[in-house]
């Protein structure tokens, strides 16, 4: 059994804050790792709002997720300012790669890949973030140098 | 007592480029040097200086480094602060045509600063900054001699709209508030700079979190609300930390919380953040988030000022448009007209992205020219290569064209030929750029970030997506493209908000301009089919 004391002490945080649905989802998304539906009984539970309409904002903002994700998060842009100044091939490569198609992860648990909203980075165009770092003035060459740190980095630790 | 200022720009795209391990690398460096206790290095905003790696400058001498590495940090300290020589080799020196201001960047073609005035120049985690740099000055002025009323008939007497994207009259919108009598009223400041390309909101945010303070304190005097939220994109982490610091100096300063300037007035915020949804920067839709549920637009009207969030009057106002208030109040209505149109006051702020030898935020007044913004500001396009199209404002904007480099780029100009300002990013487009990817590129765009709310927007994104499809896959024929161009107007006429009534623009623009390179794909199948 999950452990949920967390979840309530995450809802009686806010308590004092009206409507913090999102807010309390970000914290316990935060502590566990991601919404499983365990986790959002118990949000349902705590806070008195239906199960149903928690698992739909849940699934509507791309920053919630209700599945379990690589240690490293790869978000790339792929917007019209990162397109034209070569998006593609530095997505294609780094697909290459990890050997992903989107929305996947490795299957060692490491590397998840997806896209990214525009992160307002525009002026360093092609850009990708990955968890909190974010990356700038990509080429193919550099985003697999980067990914291959990662990669030492998280078998390293492992 | 310090004799020297070291600014590093911390904003989001110098960080991008390694500048938290040179400022790392600035104070290990001048502790070795036994120089930290005479030297002091300041984070501050963006510098106005893009794409030009990592940039700082040396305070009193105002000498500008672009580019600098960590491995330069040693140089830089004992050349420039021990022996008072310039290493030439990182030096920003003015670009052709720059104006020099004191203790400001070297700036190229007609920038003037207003919104923009502090970035770069003060450390935004220090209140003091501001208020040395006439910060709250405003706020002082509008409680201790002017009504409410008063503050409403200035702000519309600059002429000053929405810098959003819709460019609605924003004293207007601030009288359906005021006249409400309800006790409750909230003051929202929309910062879920979401449009790609866009990222003004961020670096005033980041560069200048007071003036937005201040700003929606003005705005809660003037319509008689008391509460403030501000509507952060979780993505702009550092927007978010540095506001909530501004927030709490501010407090502790008594420049928020109750009875302000010693006056009946009280105002007091909280930062909200986004999870992630490009919709949220709809109006309705942010306070439907706010209210902690799935960011959907409502149906309109009631508008926001009369019913807004948690079904108060509420006045959501954009994060560029609150910074132009404190300024409007301090130095008048008529300084304020004095820049920019007859009809289009003040300053916009761009962002210029793309395939634009010198990208980055400028901020000019309204009624320059997109040549003067491509090829005097932004240095003109790499690689010699040709100008094929500008969009304006976002992925829901406009297309320009050659023909257009010469048009004053304001909200009347533009919107005679069926474009507009909107966010006041410009995305500039060289001439070996596939057109058709591109639109392509906007409508997966759109696919993705549409609510599923209204069937028009839902399927009609998807079906546009399927129709480019079979033109790249070369199956595609001119009805397709014709297909193409009549969903487009449909969904133009009928979706129900704004995201899907703006999407078909720049699908439009691209075929109306460039119809042959549809045409060309479509042609090609119907022969190889034959």
């Amino acid at each position: 059994m999950q452990d949920l004391k967390k979840v309530d002490e995450i809802v009686k945080n806010y308590s004092m804050t009206k409507t913090p649905l999102i807010y309390i989802l970000k914290d316990v998304q935060k502590e566990y790792g991601f919404l499983s539906e365990t986790l959002l009984t118990r949000v349902a539970k705590m806070t008195n709002i239906p199960l149903s309409e928690i698992y739909g904002v849940a699934t509507f903002y791309s920053l919630f997720t209700t599945e379990a994700k690589g240690k490293y998060i790869v978000r790339c842009c792929n917007n019209a300012p990162c397109h034209v100044k070569g998006s593609k091939a530095v997505l294609d490569k780094i697909k290459e790669y990890l050997g992903l198609e989107m929305n996947e992860t490795t299957p060692d648990g490491l590397f998840t890949l997806e896209f990214t909203s525009c992160l307002g980075l525009c002026a360093v165009a092609p850009v990708m973030m990955i968890n909190d770092e974010v990356y700038g003035n990509l080429t193919p060459e550099k985003a697999v140098s980067i990914l291959k740190d990662y990669k030492m980095k998280g078998l390293a630790n492992a | 007592m310090h004799r020297t200022h070291i600014l590093i720009a911390m904003d989001a795209h110098t960080i991008a480029q390694g500048a938290r391990s040179v400022k790392e690398a600035l104070q290990r460096e001048l502790a070795l040097a036994a120089l930290a206790d005479e030297v002091r290095v300041v984070e501050t905003g963006s510098l106005g200086i893009y794409n030009k790696g990592v940039v700082l400058v040396i305070f009193p001498d105002a000498v500008y480094y672009t580019g600098v590495q960590v491995q330069d940090v040693s140089e830089i300290i004992s050349e420039h602060l021990i022996k008072g020589r310039v290493v030439e080799r990182l030096q920003y020196t003015d670009v052709p045509g720059a104006e020099k201001v004191a203790g400001q960047a070297p700036r190229a073609g007609k920038q003037v600063r207003v919104v923009l005035k502090n970035a770069g120049i003060i450390d935004p985690d220090n209140i003091e900054e501001y208020i040395a740099h006439d910060g709250y000055e405003a706020l002082g002025k509008a409680l201790t001699a002017m009504k409410p009323q008063d503050v409403i008939a200035e702000v519309k007497q600059s002429g000053l709209q929405g810098r959003g994207g819709a460019f609605f009259p924003t004293a207007l919108k601030w009288e359906f508030a005021a006249r409400e009598t309800s006790k409750e009223k909230y003051i929202i400041c929309n910062a879920d700079e979401g449009e790609p390309g866009t990222f003004k909101d961020r670096l005033i945010l980041e560069g200048d979190p007071h003036a937005i303070i201040e700003g929606m304190t003005l705005t809660g005097y003037a319509v008689g609300a008391d509460k403030g939220f501000i509507y952060i994109r979780g993505e702009y982490r550092m927007s978010i930390n540095r506001m909530q610091k501004a927030i709490e100096q501010a407090r502790a300063h008594g420049l928020l919380g109750k009875n302000l300037f010693g006056s009946n007035f009280s105002f007091d915020l909280e930062i909200r953040e986004g999870a992630g949804a490009y919709i949220c920067g709809e109006e309705t839709a942010l306070i439907e988030s706010i209210e902690g549920k799935r960011g959907e637009p409502r149906d309109k009207p009631p508008f926001p000022p009369t019913e807004g969030l948690w079904g108060k009057p509420t006045i959501v106002n954009n994060v560029e448009t609150l910074a132009n208030i404190p300024q409007i109040i301090l130095k008048g209505a008529a300084w304020y007209k004095s820049l920019g149109t007859e009809k289009s006051p003040g300053t916009k702020v761009f962002t210029m992205v793309g395939n634009i030898n010198n990208p980055g935020l400028i901020e000019v007044p309204m009624g320059i020219t997109l040549r003067e913004i491509v090829y005097e500001i932004g240095q003109g396009i790499p690689g010699g290569k040709g100008f094929q199209l500008a969009q304006m404002g976002g992925t829901t904007g406009g297309i320009l064209t050659a023909e257009h480099l010469d048009l004053p780029m304001s909200v009347e100009c533009l919107r005679e030929i069926g474009a507009g300002l909107g966010s006041g990013a410009l995305l500039v487009v060289d001439d070996t750029q596939n057109v058709v990817d591109l639109v392509m590129n906007f409508v997966e765009f759109f696919n993705h970030e549409s609510c599923g709310k209204c069937t028009l927007c839902r399927e009609g994104t998807g079906r546009l997506l399927e129709l480019l499809e079979k033109l790249t896959d070369g199956k595609g024929t001119v009805q397709d493209v014709a297909l193409i161009e009549e969903l487009a107007k449909i969904m133009m006429k009928g979706a129900f908000c704004g995201l899907g009534q703006a999407a078909p623009v720049p699908i439009l623009g691209c075929l109306k301009y460039f119809r042959a390179e549809f045409e060309k794909l479509a042609k090609t199948a119907g022969s190889a089919a034959a």
